[in-house]
């Protein structure tokens, strides 16, 4: 095969891979400061993947366009779950808090599925078949925008944490529980502002994914686990561990649909995860705790 | 040793269990088929759910994969039978170990490396999903296309064989949950079932108590495994088809672990409860909604998802605890 | 009096913090001996090496003429030492009984032998009535109790006790600390004990090690150390001696 294919797969795997880190980078922030373990986080996705299917759908709107109304929407989605349901579970035994994530994904994944059946569906925008011409490289300009999206919104949830008062409350949180509750933080406001602030990052992924791939109710779980990879691989708690974990599970990804079959891409992700939990728990970016 | 068996429970409880027993055992003779079927998922469940309880309840590894032993038996005893002609009791000689090896597996693979809670459960998740998508490419168990059993007109059950009407069926797994049962409370009873529970309770204090904590949680995992894959065995005869993308999905990994959680793990009764309580109730849906000619395929998981989320919130220990204080017997939670 | 344990050089660093540094000492049989010093001195990181919860970067541990130094707490305990926790850590959902069992088990394979000699150790620690209750009901001087039938029961040669009497008031110290030279002079078991109540210190021990940031600075008979000038200006005050 000739070189300029491997280029082509391995540029789409970066930039669907910037997608699924934006996806991670949402776990990764919940884990951080929450430390919850988000087990229904792709069905999240999925619901955001419908809400962008369904306004395509009727009214034609682009889920890019959509981006920001939907990731809101799924903040305060993230937001109300938080303050309703998790809260209590913050100081219970980690199996609970897990297995109380499981019970809502399986109730959002067979809602999906009984509001809109298995069957996959898409989204086929105007620059559905375009793509970019940059010397050798023929780059599909779906993947290129939900690329670049991926790295605006990262951005900004960067910019967010480093620069302003919440964020900095939020970070403050996450390193130091009882501190931030000495010097009179909300802490449980913070924690919902966190959680929906994963949610709208997840959203935001959802919307970007939604222009490669199709959806279908399945799919949740499905990226539930690859972000679980993804996360663990950069570094749980790590936002540039997210990013980077996601583009090297989307570069590999696509790297293994090309050179075997692509049905057996999830194999990959697996054996990384695998090797990662046995060989580097703390993941690329993340600090080993003794 | 059978009255050892008994020692600590409450002579009502001992009537109640007889009790429940000979209704169990005169079950067919007055239920109808559709009943009959659900009566097979509930012991289904119930058998599998005590299995699954032993890595969890006693030992306190959180598996979310269990589905690959009921997988890994259900190939195994089916490929043997449909290339080779072996019986499934033959099977499982080979089935068991097979299962065995890949708990051992992943037991090594996570005790070894320290690989605990949360992560332990996501790696299980993994190596399930890893054989989903590796049988579906497996060609002698015919992959993703299925594999499927010969099945023929029975004139009468071939235990042997495990061809025949689902009454037999019935039989095979009541008895397979009766003497799980037995075998669970044997264990707990045992020196095996305190050092679990120590590690259960505190891994490090275990430590220094002098429990081999690795070598202990593989037993779980081992004897876990090796349990589930019986019924695999049952599955495939039963259903005699197998997919890869059903046998090994984490719905079914999940629909395993429902009746302990609800029921209550680490008690010995909860996963039987469980199972009856969660299985009886999805099928009374399904059976209402039918009647009604709604056709929803994912109501009964919504459904499940519903009694998990309750179980988490009101009655973390399960509902098998609660009922014990009700009707005033103390199943100490062992 | 032969040495049960003998401690040879033992550093360990944790980055750039020495927290014990190069450390020598022998335990006498049947000696009951302390180790005392301020916080921060490496007393617990001593027992914690001691213990094997991690290892030690430089130096030797030798327990009964073998060496123990690397070894897991697991493979510790079964050589017969046994430890309690600075945190208490019982098994919270079992009861009394069968915390006690739990440790009793090590080195008997049947239930019913196991629960005699809990049953044995129970009553010798006060506890035999309490014995059908959760562990995580117990007041905190009980609970501590209980640590120590847990790991008695192992039937140790060497008991590691790790600031058992903090948090306890006058009499329940004095009552463990009846218990435990009983035990010594009974039984003949070895104690090593972090403490930094002083009172219980020099009503139990034989010997004395004074720590200061890693080091040792003191060793020897408790009347001798406690006048030694280091200790008194380090630690102990000058109210002490009185």
């Amino acid at each position: 095969m000739p070189a300029e294919l491997y280029l082509n797969v391995a540029v789409g795997g970066v930039l669907t891979g910037l997608v699924y880190g934006l996806m991670a980078l949402g776990l990764s922030v919940i884990f951080g400061v929450v430390r919850v373990v988000n087990f229904a986080h792709g069905e999240m996705m999925t619901i955001a993947m419908y809400i962008a299917v369904t306004l395509f759908t009727a009214f034609h709107l682009d889920p890019l366009v959509m981006l920001v109304p939907i990731a809101a929407v799924m903040f305060a989605f993230g937001y109300v779950l938080q303050t309703r349901l998790i809260n209590p579970f913050i100081t219970r035994p980690e199996y609970t808090q897990f297995l109380l994530l499981v019970a809502v994904a399986i109730i959002i994944v067979n809602l999906l599925l009984i509001a809109f059946g298995p069957d996959a569906q898409n989204v086929q925008t105007s620059y559905g078949y375009d793509s970019f011409q940059i010397g050798p490289l023929i780059v599909d300009a779906t993947k290129a925008y939900a690329g670049i999206a991926a790295i605006v919104v990262a951005a900004a949830l960067f910019g967010f944490f480093q620069y302003t008062r919440p964020g900095t409350a939020i970070r403050a949180c996450a390193d130091n529980y009882t501190g931030a509750l000495v010097v009179g933080l909300d802490v449980r406001h913070l924690y919902a502002l966190t959680f929906g602030l994963g949610a709208a990052c997840v959203g935001a992924a959802g919307c970007m994914l939604l222009l490669i791939f199709d959806v279908t109710p399945a799919v949740g779980p499905a990226y539930t686990l690859l972000a679980f990879v993804i996360v663990i691989t950069g570094g749980l708690g790590s936002m540039p561990g997210a990013l980077i974990g996601g583009v090297l599970i989307g570069l590999t990804e696509a790297m293994a649909g090309l050179l075997f079959t692509p049905s057996a891409k999830s194999m990959f992700a697996f054996g990384i995860l695998v090797l990662v939990l046995l060989f580097r728990p703390q993941g690329i970016m993340g600090k080993k705790t003794s | 040793m059978i009255v050892r068996l008994f020692e600590g429970v409450p002579r009502r409880g001992l009537a109640m269990l007889g009790a429940l027993l000979a209704a169990l055992i005169a079950a067919p003779l007055v239920a109808g088929d559709y009943l009959l079927t659900v009566l097979i998922l509930i012991l289904y469940f119930a058998y599998i759910g005590q299995a699954w309880n032993i890595m969890m309840g006693f030992a306190g590894q959180l598996s979310l994969g269990h589905a690959l032993y009921v997988g890994l038996g259900a190939y195994t005893a089916a490929s043997l039978y449909i290339h080779f002609g072996i019986g499934p009791w033959l099977g499982l000689l080979v089935a068991v170990p097979v299962a065995a090896l890949a708990g051992a597996f992943i037991g090594f693979l996570a005790f070894r490396f320290r690989v605990a809670g949360v992560y332990f459960a996501i790696l299980t998740i993994a190596v399930a999903e890893f054989a989903r998508v590796g049988f579906d490419h497996l060609a002698w168990t015919s992959g993703s296309s299925g594999l499927f059993l010969p099945v023929a007109q029975y004139t009468h059950n071939d235990l042997w064989q495990l061809r025949g009407k689902p009454v037999m069926f019935y039989y095979v797994l009541l008895a397979a949950a009766v003497l799980a049962f037995i075998f669970c409370r044997a264990l707990l009873q045992s020196r095996i079932g305190y050092f679990w529970r120590a590690i259960r309770e505190d891994e490090e204090a275990a430590r220094s108590a002098g429990i081999d904590v690795f070598h202990y949680k593989m037993i779980a995992v081992v004897i876990s495994a090796a349990m589930t894959s019986f019924a695999g065995v049952i599955y495939a005869f039963y259903y005699n088809n197998l997919f890869p993308e059903q046998v090994f999905h984490i719905s079914r990994s999940i629909e395993i672990i429902l009746g302990p959680i609800v029921g209550g793990i680490g008690t010995l009764f909860g996963p039987i409860l469980g199972a009856v309580v969660l299985t009886g109730l999805a099928e009374t849906l399904t059976a209402a909604l039918a009647a009604a000619g709604i056709d929803l395929p994912g109501a009964k998981q919504v459904f499940y998802g519903i009694c998990l989320l309750l179980v988490i919130t009101t009655l973390p220990d399960g509902v098998w605890p609660w009922v014990c204080k009700r009707i005033g017997l103390a199943e100490r939670k062992k | 009096m032969s040495a049960l344990l003998s401690v040879s050089g033992v550093s360990k660093r944790f980055r750039g913090l020495v927290a014990v540094d190069r450390v020598s000492f022998e335990v006498p049989e049947r000696g009951i001996f302390a180790v005392i010093g301020p916080n921060g001195a490496g007393k617990t990181t001593l027992f914690n090496m001691i213990a094997g919860v991690f290892p030690a970067d430089t130096g030797t541990i030798t327990f009964g003429g073998q060496r123990i130094d690397g070894l897991p707490p697991d493979r510790i305990c079964r050589r017969g030492i046994g430890r309690t926790f600075q945190i208490v850590r019982p098994f919270p959902a079992l009861s009394v009984e069968d915390n006690v069992i739990v440790g009793a088990l090590l080195h008997r394979h049947h239930v019913d032998a196991a629960r005699g000699r809990a049953h044995e150790v129970l009553r010798r620690l006060d506890l035999y009535d309490r014995r059908d209750q959760r562990a995580s009901s117990l007041t905190l001087p009980d609970r501590k109790r209980l640590e120590v039938a847990r790991a008695l029961a192992t039937d140790p040669k060497l008991l590691l006790l790790d600031e058992v009497m903090a948090g306890l008031r006058p009499t329940e110290m004095d009552r463990i600390v009846a218990i435990l030279r009983e035990l010594n002079r009974e039984t003949g078991l070895t104690i090593l004990l972090i403490e930094h109540v002083m009172r219980a210190v020099m009503a139990l021990a034989t010997h004395i090690l004074v720590l200061h940031h890693g080091a040792a600075i003191a060793e020897g008979p408790p009347e001798q150390v406690v006048r030694n000038a280091a200790v008194i200006e380090s630690y102990l005050g000058v109210e002490v001696v009185e």
